[in-house]
């Protein structure tokens, strides 16, 4: 199966929450929700994003609003204005995550507009 | 019987820092009952709390007076109520700076409210005395271990004091610290006559609340497929259009740009979301995953059957305390081998700082390489190998001023004694600024006094 980027069946918004940040993954489509809830664990997400988040990761899911919340305990270099990092707010974790490639099956894409 | 069936509350300002333009068009381009201005970010308190040390008038979030000055003819015209949390840790001082400002424009009789309580700095000891140990919600630590580098402390107020203020007849409301969402929830509590125990439909404000609460982030600010979003620089600012029943409808002024559908609505939703099966305010425990959103119409999205659960017995309290110093520099490097030139840059930096002596642990530098992929660092991005000029930014942090200043005299010399094509040192040597940490703790309610008191304009 082709590797296909998380981007394409999924939307995302991040922001910081304490020394960590959330990001909360949202499905375009009723069956890429079905996949993603399978397929996007919190051990794919600690591992895709290892370098930036040395710390755990939390998920939590929302069905009404087809959204994956993922809590990344150790994203920010220290949090607040104690991070020296460029990116000290996780504004941009979202969209690292939707770098994710994935084998999304066929029948995900057909029921998944793209962007 | 509630006097209205639908109001129209509004969020002009999303944070400390937003455009000034948000309220001023959400003013003068459409139907408004009530706008709502968040000014207060986390380290905003500390940094009011330290301008009010040197002068006593100061210490609040001065944006809002100026905001006043330009649509108090219209809001006064239009009878549009306005409520921020723009007191910081001096809401009188913002009172009167605004009461002077309407006694400028000769209008008589507009009431301006503030609401305290949630400073409680000075009350801190007398807390620990009662037993309270404002223990670090993350770490557990009790706050005595930091106690005396403690420069703000400020409860999470809910929305019922601003009802209140508006049950006075307050035209302009003025709060401390509070929960962003309890800005929007306070006037459908007052318009409504909502209870205490109608849970549910605090919770619908309190859900209400967090969606504009970040301003334009709700309405297509910020959102993924950005190419469809039409119009950012005339973005339109977010409109609840609430109903006693607790449903509501998100929309934006006819007319202008960005766009509020489901997903954009949903972007926000899953901002700074935490459980989202219990959002915790001092007013209510909302559930993000009881409700449903529905199409409305274009530039509406319908929210109903939102569920409710009892508070907690206790506020959260945000605190500050002195945390160290930091400091960070950045030099640009053209190519050709523009990364490999920063790395030596870098290199050079740290080995003539120990070479005087000082050196920065790990943990206490920063090396970014921005233009080679610094913001999704570790996940492959092609063309992040060799990029074609990179800015090298450096940063220390740690106890010690006068070894963070150390670091800073170190970067501007590789103009001159580095590789070749570095630039960019406009702005003179970094200076060390104050580490502000926060300090997330809990304080039983019934420790907690709030106060309304409501002042007219003399004009």
């Amino acid at each position: 199966m082709p590797q296909t980027k998380l981007a394409r069946i999924a939307w995302a918004r991040s922001g910081d929450k304490g020394e960590g940040s959330n990001v909360g993954v949202i499905a375009r489509s009723d069956a890429a929700y079905s996949f993603l809830k399978e397929a996007l664990t919190e051990g794919v997400v600690r591992s895709h994003m290892k370098t930036i988040n040395p710390g755990g990761v939390i998920r939590y899911a929302a069905d009404n609003m087809r959204v994956l919340n993922f809590m990344l305990a150790d994203s920010l270099g220290g949090g607040g204005s104690a991070s020296l990092k460029t990116d000290a707010q996780g504004k941009t974790h979202g969209l690292a995550v939707l770098r994710l490639e994935m084998d999304i099956p066929q029948s995900v894409l057909d029921a998944t507009p793209a962007d | 019987m509630p006097a209205k069936d639908k109001v129209l509350i509004a969020n002009g300002q999303g944070f400390w820092g937003d455009s000034i333009l948000g309220p001023i068009r959400l003013v003068n381009e459409g139907p408004l009952d009530y706008l709502t201005l968040d000014y207060l970010a986390e380290v905003t308190m500390s940094i009011l709390q330290k301008l009010r040390s040197r002068k006593p008038e100061m210490g609040y979030a001065t944006d809002f007076v100026r905001l006043i000055d330009r649509i108090l003819p219209q809001i006064v015209e239009k009878d549009i109520k306005v409520i921020a949390n723009a007191g910081g840790v001096n809401p009188h001082a913002c009172k009167d700076a605004v009461l002077a400002v309407i006694a400028k424009h000769g209008v008589k009789g507009v009431k301006v409210a503030v609401v305290e309580g949630d400073d409680i700095l000075d009350q801190l000891d007398d807390l620990m005395g009662q037993g309270e140990d404002l223990a670090n919600m993350d770490t557990g630590a009790p706050l005595s271990s930091v106690r005396d580098s403690v420069t703000s402390a400020n409860v999470y107020l809910g929305a019922f004091p601003i009802a209140e203020a508006l049950g006075q007849g307050a035209q302009i409301v003025i709060t401390g610290r509070g929960t962003d969402p309890g800005l929007v929830l306070a006037p459908m509590i007052h318009e409504f006559g909502w209870g205490e125990d109608e849970l549910d439909r605090l919770a619908a404000g309190t859900v209400a609340g967090h969606i504009v609460e970040c301003g334009a982030q709700c309405t297509g600010g910020n959102y993924t497929d950005w190419r469809k979003i039409p119009n950012m620089a005339r973005i339109g600012y977010p409109i609840i259009e609430a109903s006693s029943d607790g449903r509501f409808v998100v929309t934006k002024h006819d007319g202008t740009g960005g766009r509020v559908d489901i997903s954009t609505v949903t972007h926000q939703l899953a901002y700074e979301m935490g459980d989202p099966s219990n959002y915790i305010t001092p007013d209510v425990c909302a559930d993000f995953t009881s409700f449903t959103l529905s199409d409305d119409g274009a530039e509406r999205v319908a929210v109903e059957g939102v569920k409710g659960m009892l508070p907690t017995p206790t506020y959260k309290v945000s605190l500050s305390y002195h945390d160290g110093w930091k400091s960070t520099g950045q030099l640009t490097v053209s190519g050709p081998d523009a990364l490999e030139k920063a790395k030596l840059c870098s290199d050079i930096v740290w080995e003539r700082l120990a070479s005087d002596g000082f050196e920065y642990a790990p943990e206490e530098r920063l090396i970014e390489y921005v233009g080679a992929n610094v913001c999704h660092d570790g996940i492959p991005v092609p063309g992040s190998e060799d990029p074609p000029e990179v800015v090298l930014r450096l940063g220390v942090k740690g106890p010690d001023r006068d070894k963070v200043n150390r670091f800073g005299m170190e970067l501007v010399p590789l103009v001159t004694s580095g590789p070749p094509g570095v630039t960019g040192f406009a702005g003179g040597r970094p200076k060390a600024t104050e580490i502000i940490g926060f300090w997330p703790a809990l304080v039983r309610k019934d420790l907690i006094e709030t106060r309304v008191s409501v002042f007219s304009s003399e004009g």
